[in-house]
This record gives C-alpha cells, sequence and structure tokens, in this order.
C-alpha cells in the first residue's frame, strides 16, 4: 500500500469511528460478489443494499442497421455507497458509454439501471435534469471550465442551476476552492492556472452542490504523474469525507492504487472485476464469459 | 444563470463584437432608410403641415393629393361658409407660376394665395419681414431655400446672391416685389414656394374659368370635424378631409403610385437580410463554440428552459446593445446630413418601433437556430474528447 493511499485511509478512518465501519461493510459487500451476466458478458454485482448505483443487463447501440454499434452488450455492475470504482480498458469498449448511462446523460437501449434508487427511465427530461442537478457531480478530462468565468463563478454554477441565489452560491464557491487549497485563486480566470489547479476548480465544482455520485471521466490523463496523484489524493480524500459514490474512466494505470474496485471493459461489456490496488487486492467478482 | 450567459457572452470579444456590429449594422440600414423614407413621405404633405390653422380641406372629389389641384368655381367658398357648423372659409389659390429670372432664366414656382382680409394660409415662420406686408403692392413672400437657391440673384462674376426682400421678380410677366423671406417645411417639390393674396395670385396665374384650388374650413367649437366633413361633401358635393385625412391621402397616392416604397421597402429588406444573416452566422458560430459549456450545464441539471433563457437572453442583451449603437450612429449620421444637405431625414418613435421589431426579429431568428442547435444537444456530448 502506497504512502499516500495509506494517508488517505487514515484520514478517513480518523475523521469518525462510523466511517471506519462503513468501510468494512463496504469491503464485505465487494467480497460476497454473487455472479451474474451470460454469454460473452462478466458482472460485478454487489450483495447487500447500500448500493448507489445498480445496473443490470445494460445495453446500448449507437446507429441502426448494418451501422449499428453495440457500444454495451449487456452490462451488470454495482457501486456501493461511498466506493470508488475505476473502469478501464481499451478505447471504444464503452466506458464512456457506461458512465454516461449511468450519470442519467444518455438513455439505455436495455436492461435496467437505478442510481440512489431512482430510475431515469421513470423521469421526465426535466426530472432527470433536475435529478442529475441535485445528485450527480461531474469531472472531465478536459475541466469544462467556462473559460470567462472566475474560478469562483465557474464552482458556483452548479448551485445556480439548483437554484442558490447568486451570492450564497459565490460565498459557498469560495469556501469550497479553499477546500482544496485554492482560496487565494478564486477571482483569477481558469487560464491562468495549472492543470493540476484547473482540474482541483473542476473537482470543487463537482461536490459544490454535495452530490451522492460523481462521475470522472480520465481525471488526470491531462495532468502529470505528481499532479495527477495529489488531484486523486483529493478526489479519495473528498469522497471518503463525504460518502460519496465514484465512477472513474480512466486509462491512467498509475492511479488504479485509488480504487477500490477495477472494473475492465472489453467490447462493450465488463471482462473483469478485481479489488483496487490499495485494498486486499483479491478478485472480487470476475467471471470470464 | 443569466450572469453566467452574460459573462459567457461579454468574455468572447471578437464574437460579442462580430454579433454587436451584425446587429447595429441592420439596425443603423433599417433606420435609416426607414427615416429618409419617412422624411420623403412627410414632405409630400408638408404643405398641409404648414398651412396649419384649418380643421378641413374641401376640394374637388378627383382630387387624390396635395399637388393634384382641380380648380373649383369660386360660388364653392360661398356654399362652403352656408353649412351650419362651419365658423370660417377661406380660399387658397394653389399653383405652377413661372418667375423671371434677372438673367432671363425661367424657374417655375409653386404660388400659394391666400385670403386677402385674414391672410389665414401664410407661412409658419417669418425670417424677414412681415406677413401683414402681402397687403401691400405686388407683395410676395419667398421660402428661405428658394430664395438662396433657384431664385437667388445671379452676379456679373458668376456667384448667386440670396433674393432679399425689396427685391422684384416677373411672376408671369407681372412685376412682384419681395416683401418678406419665410421659413417653411421642405416639400416634396424642389421649386420655390411662394406666398401672395388670393386676389393678386389670380392675377399672376393665367386666367382660367375656375382658378380656386381649395377652401380651408375652421370648424365651429364643439363641431364634431367628421361629422362637419360629410356634410359638406353632402352638401357640395365636393371632397372635404380633416387635415390629418388629407396628409394621409397624399402619403397614401405616393405609395402607390410611386416607386418610393418599393426602393425604400428593398433597402430595409436588404439591410434585414444582411442583418439576420451577418448576426444569425456569428451568433450561432458563438453558440457553436460554447457547445462544450452548454453541454456542461446540461449535465450538470440545467434544464432546456433554463439554458434557452440563456441564449435568448445573450441574444437580447446584444439586440438591445447592437440597436442602441445602430440608431445612435444612424441618428448622428441623419443629423450632421440634414445640416448641410436638403437629405429628407425624419426618425419618429414608431419608426424607432418598427426597426426595434425587425431587430429583435432578426434576434430572435440568430437565437432560434443557437436554441435548436442546444436543445438538440445531448449531454453526454460532455464527455467526447
Amino acid at each position: 500500500m502506497s504512502g499516500r493511499r495509506r494517508q488517505a485511509e487514515s484520514e478517513q478512518s480518523g475523521t469518525s469511528n462510523g466511517r471506519g465501519n462503513e468501510q468494512m461493510e463496504r469491503m464485505s459487500m465487494m467480497q460476497a460478489t454473487n455472479s451474474g451476466g451470460g454469454k460473452g458478458g462478466a458482472s460485478a454485482v454487489l450483495s447487500g443494499g447500500n448500493v448507489a448505483v445498480r445496473c443490470r443487463g445494460v445495453v446500448k447501440t449507437y446507429g441502426t442497421g448494418g451501422s449499428a454499434v453495440r457500444a454495451l452488450r449487456g452490462v451488470d455492475i454495482d457501486v456501493a455507497s461511498g466506493e470508488l470504482l475505476m473502469l478501464v480498458g481499451p478505447s471504444g469498449c464503452g466506458k464512456t458509454t457506461l458512465i454516461s448511462v449511468v450519470a442519467g446523460v444518455l438513455e439505455r437501449d436495455g436492461g435496467e439501471c437505478s442510481v440512489l434508487g431512482q430510475d431515469y427511465e421513470q423521469m421526465s427530461s426535466s426530472e432527470r435534469a433536475a435529478f442529475r442537478g441535485k445528485n450527480v457531480g461531474f469531472v472531465f478530462q478536459q475541466f469544462n471550465l467556462i473559460p470567462t468565468l472566475t474560478i469562483a463563478e465557474n464552482v458556483s454554477v452548479p448551485l445556480l442551476i439548483n437554484g442558490v441565489p447568486r451570492r450564497e452560491a459565490l460565498a459557498r464557491s469560495r469556501e469550497m476552492l479553499a477546500k482544496v487549497g485554492l482560496g487565494d485563486r478564486t477571482n483569477d480566470e481558469p487560464r491562468k492556472l495549472s492543470g493540476g489547479q484547473q482540474q482541483r476548480v473542476a473537482i470543487s465544482c463537482a461536490l459544490v452542490h454535495k452530490p451522492k455520485l460523481l462521475v470522472c471521466d480520465e481525471p488526470t490523463s491531462a495532468l502529470d504523474a505528481v499532479t495527477g496523484q495529489k488531484v486523486m489524493e483529493l478526489l479519495r480524500a473528498v469522497a471518503a469525507d463525504n460518502e460519496l459514490s465514484l465512477v472513474v474512466v480512466t486509462h491512467d494505470q498509475r492511479i488504479f492504487e485509488f480504487a477500490d474496485r477495477i472494473a475492465e471493459m472489453n467490447d462493450g461489456h465488463i471482462e473483469k472485476v478485481s479489488a483496487g490496488a490499495g485494498h486486499t487486492r483479491a478478485e472480487v467478482g470476475v467471471r470470464e464469459g | 444563470m443569466l450572469s453566467v450567459a452574460l459573462r459567457m457572452l461579454f468574455g468572447d470579444k471578437a464574437k460579442y463584437f462580430g454579433i454587436l456590429m451584425g446587429v447595429a449594422l441592420a439596425s443603423m440600414v433599417i433606420t435609416w432608410q426607414g427615416s429618409i423614407f419617412v422624411g420623403l413621405m412627410s414632405r409630400t404633405f408638408a404643405v398641409i403641415t404648414d398651412m396649419g390653422d384649418p380643421d378641413i380641406w374641401v376640394m374637388d372629389e378627383k382630387v387624390a393629393f396635395i399637388d393634384d389641384t382641380k380648380p373649383l368655381q369660386d360660388t364653392a367658398l360661398y356654399r362652403v361658409r352656408g353649412i351650419e357648423g362651419v365658423d370660417w372659409a377661406m380660399p387658397l389659390y394653389k399653383g405652377n407660376i413661372r418667375a423671371r429670372l434677372a438673367d432671363g432664366g425661367i424657374q417655375n414656382c409653386n404660388v400659394f394665395g391666400i385670403d386677402d382680409a385674414t391672410l389665414t394660409g401664410g407661412p409658419p415662420a417669418m425670417v424677414e419681414g412681415r406677413l401683414e406686408d402681402l397687403k401691400r403692392a405686388d407683395a410676395v413672400i419667398v421660402d428661405e431655400v428658394g430664395a438662396t437657391t433657384r431664385l437667388a440673384k445671379p452676379q456679373p462674376d458668376g456667384t448667386r446672391v440670396p433674393l432679399r426682400v425689396g427685391d422684384t421678380l416677373e411672376l408671369n410677366d407681372r412685376r412682384a416685389v419681395v416683401v418678406g423671406i419665410s421659413r417653411n417645411s421642405r416639400s416634396f417639390q424642389s421649386q420655390p414656394t411662394i406666398y401672395t393674396t388670393y386676389t393678386r395670385a389670380m392675377s399672376f396665374a393665367p386666367r382660367e374659368r375656375k382658378m380656386l384650388s381649395f377652401v380651408l374650413v375652421e370648424a365651429k367649437p364643439g363641431q364634431d370635424i367628421q361629422e362637419l366633413c360629410n356634410t359638406i361633401a353632402q352638401t357640395t358635393g365636393l371632397a372635404a378631409y380633416t387635415r390629418d385625412q388629407f396628409k394621409w391621402k397624399t402619403v397614401q397616392y405616393f405609395l402607390q403610385n410611386t416607386g418610393i416604397p418599393i426602393n425604400f421597402g428593398i433597402a430595409v429588406a436588404l439591410g434585414f437580410v444582411i442583418g439576420t444573416v451577418i448576426t444569425g452566422f456569428m451568433f450561432y458560430s458563438f453558440t457553436l463554440d460554447n457547445m462544450r459549456y452548454f453541454g456542461t450545464l446540461k449535465a450538470m441539471g440545467a434544464s432546456d428552459g433554463k439554458l434557452l433563457l440563456m441564449v435568448l437572453t445573450q441574444a437580447l442583451v446584444v439586440g438591445v446593445i447592437g440597436f442602441g449603437l445602430g440608431v445612435g450612429l444612424a441618428s448622428l449620421m441623419g443629423n450632421q446630413a440634414t445640416r448641410n444637405s436638403p437629405l429628407a431625414f425624419r426618425m419618429p418613435w414608431q419608426l424607432l418601433f418598427a426597426a426595434g421589431s425587425a431587430v429583435a426579429v432578426i434576434c430572435t431568428l440568430a437565437a432560434a437556430l443557437s436554441m435548436w442547435k442546444v436543445l438538440r444537444l445531448e449531454p453526454a456530448v460532455v464527455f467526447k474528447g
């Protein structure tokens, strides 16, 4: 276990004993992974009730007829509350499609998927938007900060979307930025910050409205190794503090150690699920097709 | 969220100024051309405006507009005077009479013969002399523009000296003495305007059986004007119009029988189309540049309604500022141009309202394309590198 990992866990357990117990519970739940999946697929489902995301047989196809591409071919995956799940795999294997479905920004074609006990298919478009606004945070590969806003204004955007008055939203965004060490840069524009600092702003933006699910798309791919590690430490620590479920899509093997579980995807299905480097390292949900 | 929309708009300075220029250009062209059109149309009824007092104009029923005089018998004046509800009725002669200049040149003049006793229908303002001086022998009043341009006295060195009080003219081979210089509204016709008494105008004009052009009528206090018009028409068989009706009848004639509306309409339409294309393109391009951020906002939970409101706010703000710039520029140019040229330029609030509506349509069309794009935007686009 790396020093950074140990530090993150020590921070978690040091915060509260209850949180430490929850961590144990989560791990035990993961190890009790049962079977599932069908032909050509593997499953990584969890037992117990403390599950934030539950997907069963999720199918997504782009296009129609001969040019149709089956991006997801019956994916079964669960994410426990407070868990950091990494989705890895080659380009085009369906990782981004899967997090898009989980985040509620893309409609699935088949299967079931409930997030925080809610099924997006049962919601109207505006209800889905409102649900995302309240419960889901996003961290993007390219940060997606609006360049003409200050970083405090950028961080305040999710709060404004949720109807928080501008002044209060700005105050809360400044608090959030102070927590990630950018309290003295709140009036700067994003272009004046380094890549690592911009990603910290993006993380603040994703967390400021206290979501329950955080979806990260290649959060470290635009960063150097050291900055990437720092960003992941930050994500891990904030997630632990807030009992937040994280789904992280990445190609970056240097950050695998931060995962609770790592789900390897290939050709639209989950091929293998293993414990993250920072935990038991025991495979917890392997099922070969 | 609206503050975010505005920061996005103002932050991209190149695009912002591009859109602004598009709206300003369209506003300027529409307002400029519209103002000249309104100015020209106003000149068609300038004579009616300058006459001031009368409530009602009585004329031959075949008269189509102010310059289309169809003489009446003098008895028409007495028939009108005899109608209940008429406070007073005065004769007005309006005709074209040739003036011979000192160098032998001929200049057609628009001559008004007004009531000898009351001088009703005289010029709206005097620059030199007094209206009452018209009662002197051979007296005429010449309008300022005519006196300084077409009726100006040619000098041996080739220059021209403006006609002044005391100078003489020959109107249809009869002597006329300038007793005053008036300031009139510019009329659609460019000929000089000359005022004299009705009786003297009869002597200047070539003799015809009928000479009376119009009867100017003032209604008694409390008399319904439209009702009096109807009574005059029924009693005399002549046409009787209120001042505003006659103005509108004149404008309608020019609208229906000249190419002016088409020419100006084409210019205004071009301004509208060019403005729409430039603004639409720039605004759409601006929206496309920001599509990643709209996608991000959509993913973060911003509803379609909020995003549309953001786009509409951006369009509205850029429209208002661009319209202000365009109208301001047109107004400045018009003000400058009318000082140094006879350009017809009038910008009433109705024109501003119409131009503002056109700009609103331009901005709505420009925004509609962007809104359509934003509505169709899949929030999942945020995960595409």
